[in-house]
């Protein structure tokens, strides 16, 4: 049911190794070129943070494991351009040959990167959908964890989270809905919330009984409890 | 939009292996196809290595542990007051901004990928896109916090805040002892990223 990447409250991982402070270095020059061309073809509008996201999670498990982070980038990105029909999969297998064609009017230019970095894109939403549940309201998330829409298809409902009591924390308004947004499926605002969990719902054994756990979860992931 | 493949189906898979490699076909077709300037490659790695990093959101800490009128502000709004310093953006579309008391602790981490307020902390470490951060932070914070040689009091609760939508989360830290009478630009200085993540504490002065 659910796939690789959802892999909170896991066991089995080592340690987490610290780094320097400041701003995170690129550890090769081929990453920063994944990060950026990762960027400058979303750019090209041809799919949306939730596509891409569910493209990284289609990568088999076998790849997802063996590949470090910026290769599921660039393994995802070359999967989206040939899904969306920018590229054909000869030009992924012959990358040297071919005529050498202008930029096209939807690429991002250097001059306008700046701008588009801080332009950023909000994801509120004007929602008909009414708003459910008032802060402070119990829920209860469903189970299992799933796209009820397409099978297989990608949801922001960890499977850790899946079937748990919380209560609502704060209400974040209207939201593009993952699990449509991904498959180009239409935007379908709906109510996203702060959800609150004591560690002792989602573990067997939490670390500390005070510990809690806070997940933004959109209305059709929960029920009242 | 994709869906499951065999492995030898997946398009990426008619890539060279090496990851230098691929990614350099990859921009070499991209670029070749008239998709991808390669100078806006170049601009897009120069505002994340040389410019987009965690001094912003330190100035929003020692901005908010200094003016008390910002702090309301901030904690009421944070996307607005940011947004007002010019630290709006890709990534930072929808802040909150959770403050660490004496009994509450918060620590964020993204289980399901990588979310991470760009805007204030620019690109995220390493290890806050490794498996053991995404597999552990939720069910162990306090051995994850051991890692980075944090201890806290059992009096203090963990909330550990999971990025599964577009809202971005950013640590206030509690403002460290022996600090009274700095400036906010000194303040600054004592704000690391990871302490606006969670993971850290701010360095406390000397």
């Amino acid at each position: 049911m659910t796939r690789v990447h959802d892999m909170g409250g896991r066991f089995g991982d080592g340690p987490v190794v610290p780094e320097p402070q400041g701003i995170a270095r690129f550890k090769a020059e081929w990453q920063a070129r994944a990060l950026a061309l990762t960027l400058a073809s979303g750019a090209l509008g041809k799919w949306n943070i939730d596509t891409s996201r569910h493209a990284r999670e289609c990568l088999s498990p076998a790849d997802y494991a063996r590949f470090s982070y910026y290769e599921k980038w660039i393994a995802a990105l070359a999967d989206l351009l040939v899904e969306t029909g920018l590229l054909e999969a000869g030009d992924l297998r012959d990358a040297g040959s071919g005529a050498s064609l202008p930029l096209i009017d939807a690429a991002l230019k250097s001059d306008q990167v700046a701008a588009v970095l801080a332009k950023g894109g909000a994801y509120d939403r004007p929602g008909d959908v009414p708003v459910a549940f008032a802060v402070g309201q119990a829920v209860q998330t469903v189970r299992p964890s799933a796209n009820r829409l397409i099978d297989g298809g990608h949801t922001r409902l960890p499977s850790y989270a899946a079937g748990a009591r919380g209560r609502i924390l704060r209400c974040h308004g209207a939201h593009v809905f993952p699990d449509s947004n991904a498959h180009l499926a239409g935007e379908s605002p709906q109510p996203l919330y702060s959800v609150i969990f004591p560690a002792g719902e989602l573990w067997s054994a939490p670390e500390n009984p005070k510990d809690e756990v806070v997940l933004d979860l959109w209305q059709p992931y929960l029920e009242p409890a | 939009m994709p869906h499951d493949h065999s492995d030898h189906d997946h398009p990426h898979a008619l890539l060279p292996p090496d990851p230098a490699l691929r990614v350099k076909a990859l921009e070499t077709i991209l670029t070749r196809k008239g998709l991808v300037d390669p100078a806006a490659l170049d601009e897009i790695i120069d505002a994340y290595q040389n410019r987009i990093g965690p001094r912003n959101g330190a100035e929003v800490v020692a901005r908010a542990w200094t003016d008390p009128a910002f702090h309301t502000a901030l904690m009421a709004d944070a996307t607005s007051v940011v947004a007002d310093l010019g630290y709006y953006g890709r990534q930072g579309e929808h802040m909150v901004v959770v403050e660490n008391t004496p009994q509450t602790h918060n620590m964020v981490v993204c289980t399901l990928c990588s979310c991470y307020p760009w805007p204030l902390l620019g690109i995220p470490p390493g290890w806050y896109k490794s498996d053991a951060y995404r597999a552990r932070a939720v069910r162990e914070p306090r051995k994850v916090l051991a890692d980075f040689g944090v201890s806290l009091p059992e009096t203090t609760a963990v909330r550990v805040w999971d990025s599964t939508a577009e809202v971005r989360y950013l640590v206030l830290p509690m403002r460290p002892a022996g600090s009274d009478g700095m400036t906010a630009a000194q303040l600054a200085d004592l704000v690391t990223r990871d302490s606006m993540i969670g993971t850290g504490l701010p360095r406390v002065p000397s």
